[in-house]
């Protein structure tokens, strides 16, 4: 009993300072990036303007859940606890919006 | 049963751990996180649907002239607000990390040559108090935002768009809100009786809990402000 009890490993190494300042200025960085794409009329009007906004967000995303979140660095069940339901959050809103959309149409 | 395995069940029973070898109380945050996503989920696919579809303004990104009145509805949406707010909360969640690392690193000594800015770095109460006015700030930008919409017309039951931005993004307000009050009960433990490395925990799903938040405001600002 006591051995599956007791096992305060699963702290694993955390990210330094110094990594956590980059992941801040990275986070920084997209965040300009997305606004400043905002204000492009060009870019907006293209069709690349929701893709590449989606996927700044996806990778700030990943970043904070990763290293703020140390998901990279934890447990594995904590790993499959959060993407399991966020998969299945993400499928779901992206099933209701192509159905529903169309639907009200 | 030996001593050694009755000290260490009741170690276990202290802190909580499952047959995984994992606290409870870290697998319950991350499950809850996990069914927040669900909520959060249902909530950006509402508005989502209901995008583009309300037949009175003020709109989000384009003008609306009342064909009754003549009056003319600006674009609600104020993008360089929104994005020093969105810049408050990342930093509060740099904030956040530092104050886990701070409580974590207590017990371990500075080294000889540390400076002024090492011995900041190591404070868990700068960098908790840091968190929490940065949170504040960020519910300070939204109940500005909230305020000037209203005046500008645009209420809950105005439109789709009122109905399902104002119920969005207030939840997550909730969530900011409720977080801050939790930053403050561990700043008063701080003050009590000092937060130890041995809280490392209690403040790691505190902070699991704000980096969530933050998260989904991540995707709050592209889906419903910057996309048009």
């Amino acid at each position: 009993m006591a051995e599956h009890a007791v096992n305060p490993d699963h702290v694993r190494e955390h990210p330094t300072w110094k990594q956590y300042k980059w992941v801040a200025a990275i986070l920084t960085i997209i965040t300009i990036l997305e606004v400043w794409a905002y204000y492009i009329p060009a870019f907006v009007a293209s069709s690349a303007f929701v893709p590449s906004l989606l996927l700044m967000s996806a990778v700030k995303f990943a970043i904070v859940v990763m290293f703020y979140m140390h998901l990279k660095y934890d447990h594995k069940l904590f790993r499959v606890l959060f993407t399991g339901p966020l998969v299945v959050a993400a499928a779901t809103l992206v099933a209701l919006v192509f159905l529903l959309a169309t639907w009200i149409r | 049963m030996t001593s050694h395995a009755a000290a260490a069940e009741g170690h276990a029973h202290e802190h909580h751990y499952t047959t995984t070898g994992l606290d409870n109380r870290k697998v319950a945050i991350w499950s809850f996180i996990g069914s927040e996503c669900m909520l959060f989920a249902s909530l950006i696919s509402t508005y989502l649907i209901y995008k583009g579809r309300s037949v009175v303004g003020p709109l989000p990104h384009e003008t609306w002239t009342d064909p009754s009145t003549g009056a003319v509805f600006k674009p609600i949406l104020n993008i360089p607000i929104t994005s020093a707010s969105t810049f408050v909360l990342l930093m509060s969640s740099l904030a956040m990390v530092l104050a886990l690392a701070a409580v974590e690193n207590k017990d371990k000594p500075l080294p000889a040559n540390a400076g002024w800015w090492d011995r900041q770095l190591a404070s868990s109460k700068l960098w908790l108090w840091c968190t929490c006015i940065l949170g504040a700030t960020f519910l300070g930008f939204q109940a500005f935002e909230f305020t000037s919409f209203v005046h500008e017309g645009l209420t809950l039951r105005r439109n789709l768009f009122g109905s399902s931005f104002f119920t969005l993004t207030g939840f997550h307000g909730a969530h900011v809100t409720v977080g801050v009050i939790w930053l403050g009960s561990l700043l008063a433990i701080d003050y009590k009786r000092g937060l130890r490395p041995s809280d490392t925990l209690m403040v790691d799903i505190a902070a699991l809990y704000w980096h969530f938040v933050d998260v989904v405001w991540i995707a709050i600002f592209t889906l419903v402000y910057l996309i048009k």
